[in-house]
């Protein structure tokens, strides 16, 4: 078994390394966008707690919807292929971040924040210099919950055309290609683990810059 | 100076005024000390001072300038603000800390640098060994002297403090008043400073407030509000003991008379506060007792000062 994946990586090295690629970019694209989605929202949730309620309501029920059912229902909307897919997974990504994010910016401990009043800053002022970089350990653990997220999940975009290394899955089970189809399956299992990892140590890295609020 | 009047707040959904019909009026260059129980409104009144709350009703006075319309924030880069849990930025270091101010103000670098460690000497810290460290590093009382030194960056000449020594043991909190008391005198700061700790409030205080559910009752100077307090809330707030506050306020030197004190008599520094020449009396039995170079306390006269009034 292990010799024929490792022949089937051989003969299609080309392939794995495209759908490896396609399949980070995807990951990337979606990420990115969450990312840009996200925090804007949240800043602009936390200066309006009367919309917060229903706007937090709606992300926690975009939170419940499976993955494969965001990719599906792209179909209709925008067809298949890259443009879609790239479109679900941020979908999917984003209620993690925001969620962080919105939480972490209430949080933060109302002595400091009427420190940071008291001695005459504004409002940005007091969000640039104190809430954002308190809150960033935890903005930033809700970015490593979407990535791994949207990494696994990317798998699926293979379904509506959207390529990655779920394509190696489906090929490899439409012909019943066993090597193809264990390759595929670990190369989106050590994405994952990589990703996780990857975050997780420049989270440290944040968690030690920032420092914790003592 | 800083004065208010006739300042009301009540909270939305609160039965009674949390400030009410508030008038009070601090001369510059002194402190006025704020004291009353739990939820009298010390901290409210404060945080009407820097607009941090709006009052409903009443006209705030700061440096002969009415502020109740002034830009809250211009107001409060004026006004030193020393809040009742320290409230240090956790995740700057203490420079950055007490660098604050200026630096909202705009001051350039070259001009802060030097300030921050000036500030950090006149609190008694080493700037050489704080400046780049994190609060969290910092002992409770080191923390409530790096807010105050953040309090007093941009030299304000207005002062709020709540509970500025609060969360420390009595010992440093003892020489912390004893510091800071020194610290604000010289630099003629007009100062509100919110204590529980009636003992603080007559050492800290050129002027004693003391408030009950949100209204005035007394305001006084130290040695008035203990030999003539106003009502019985008063009274029984100073303490069963306030006429030995009053003798700790005054000390041998201050009543020493030339006479004879009798075989035996102990001796005093000058310097010996009433309280403690009564208590060594006591001890020793004694009527009378030699203040060194300065005559002799008798009895009769510590008696005398106790009751006096003012
Ligand atoms: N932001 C607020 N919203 C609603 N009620 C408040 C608010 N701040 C204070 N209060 C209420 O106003 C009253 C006065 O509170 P304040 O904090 O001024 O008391 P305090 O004298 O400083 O008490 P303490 O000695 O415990 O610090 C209390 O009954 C308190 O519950
Ligand atoms: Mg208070």
């Amino acid at each position: 078994m292990l010799r024929d994946m490792i022949a089937w990586a051989a003969a299609h090295g080309h392939d794995l390394e495209q759908a490896a690629g396609r399949h980070l970019s995807l990951s990337l694209t979606a990420l990115g966008a969450a990312i840009l989605l996200a925090l804007p929202l949240a800043l602009a949730l936390v200066r309006r707690p009367s919309l917060a309620g229903s706007a937090i309501g709606a992300v926690n029920v975009l939170r419940t919807i499976p993955s494969l059912a965001l990719l599906v229902a792209m179909l209709p909307l925008l067809g298949t292929g890259f443009v879609p897919a790239a479109v679900a997974l941020t979908l999917y990504g984003l209620p993690a971040i925001l969620l962080n994010t919105y939480t972490a910016l209430r949080e933060v401990d109302p002595d400091i924040v009427e420190a940071g009043l008291g001695q005459g800053m504004t409002e940005r002022q007091l969000m640039r210099r104190i809430k954002l970089p308190l809150a960033l350990p935890v903005i930033f653990a809700g970015i490593r919950t979407a990535a791994v997220q949207i990494v696994s999940a990317a798998t699926l975009a293979a379904f509506i055309g959207g390529g990655g290394l779920g394509e190696l899955i489906t090929a490899g089970m439409g012909t019943l290609d066993m090597p193809q189809l264990v390759l595929g399956g670990l190369a989106v299992a050590a994405l994952a683990v990589a990703t996780e990892i990857g975050f997780a140590l420049a989270e440290r890295g944040v968690r030690r810059t920032v420092g914790s609020a003592a | 100076m800083i004065r208010l009047e006739q300042v009301s707040k009540t909270f939305p959904g609160a039965a009674r005024p949390a400030v009410d019909r508030l008038d009070l009026e601090v001369p510059a260059g002194k402190t006025c000390v704020l004291i009353g129980p739990s939820g009298c409104g010390k901290t409210t009144t404060m945080r009407i001072v820097n607009r941090l709350i709006e009052p409903d009703a009443g006209r705030i006075v700061v440096g002969g300038e009415d502020v109740t319309r002034a830009d809250p924030v211009q107001l409060r880069r004026r006004i030193g603000y020393v809040i009742q849990q320290v409230g240090l930025f956790p995740h700057m270091t203490i420079a950055q800390n007490v660098a604050t101010v200026p630096q909202l103000l705009g001051w350039p670098a070259e001009r802060i640098k030097p300030r921050v460690a000036e500030m950090l000497t006149l609190v008694g810290l080493e700037p050489a060994q704080f400046l780049d460290r994190h609060p969290r590093h910092l002992s409770g009382g080191q923390r409530q002297r790096v807010g105050v030194a953040r309090a007093l960056a941009a030299d304000p000449p207005v002062m709020l403090m709540d509970e500025p020594f609060g969360a420390v043991d009595p010992i440093v909190r003892a020489n912390l008043q004893a510091e800071f008391g020194a610290i604000l005198r010289q630099l003629a700061k007009t100062v509100i400073f919110v204590t529980h700790d009636i003992d603080e409030a007559i050492r800290m205080g050129d002027l004693v407030a003391i408030m009950k559910d949100g209204r005035l009752v007394q305001c006084a100077p130290p040695e008035q509000l203990l030999s003539a307090p106003a009502n019985a809330f008063v009274a029984d707030f100073v303490g069963a003991d306030r006429a030995l506050k009053r003798l700790a306020l005054a000390s041998a030197g201050d009543i020493a008379a030339p006479g004879e004190a009798p075989a035996g008599a102990p001796t005093v520094a000058a310097a010996t506060s009433l309280r403690d020449v009564l208590s060594i009396l006591l001890a020793a039995g004694a009527d009378a007792a030699w203040v060194a170079g300065s005559g002799v306390v008798t009895m009769a006269a510590i008696r005398t000062r106790a009751a006096l009034k003012v």
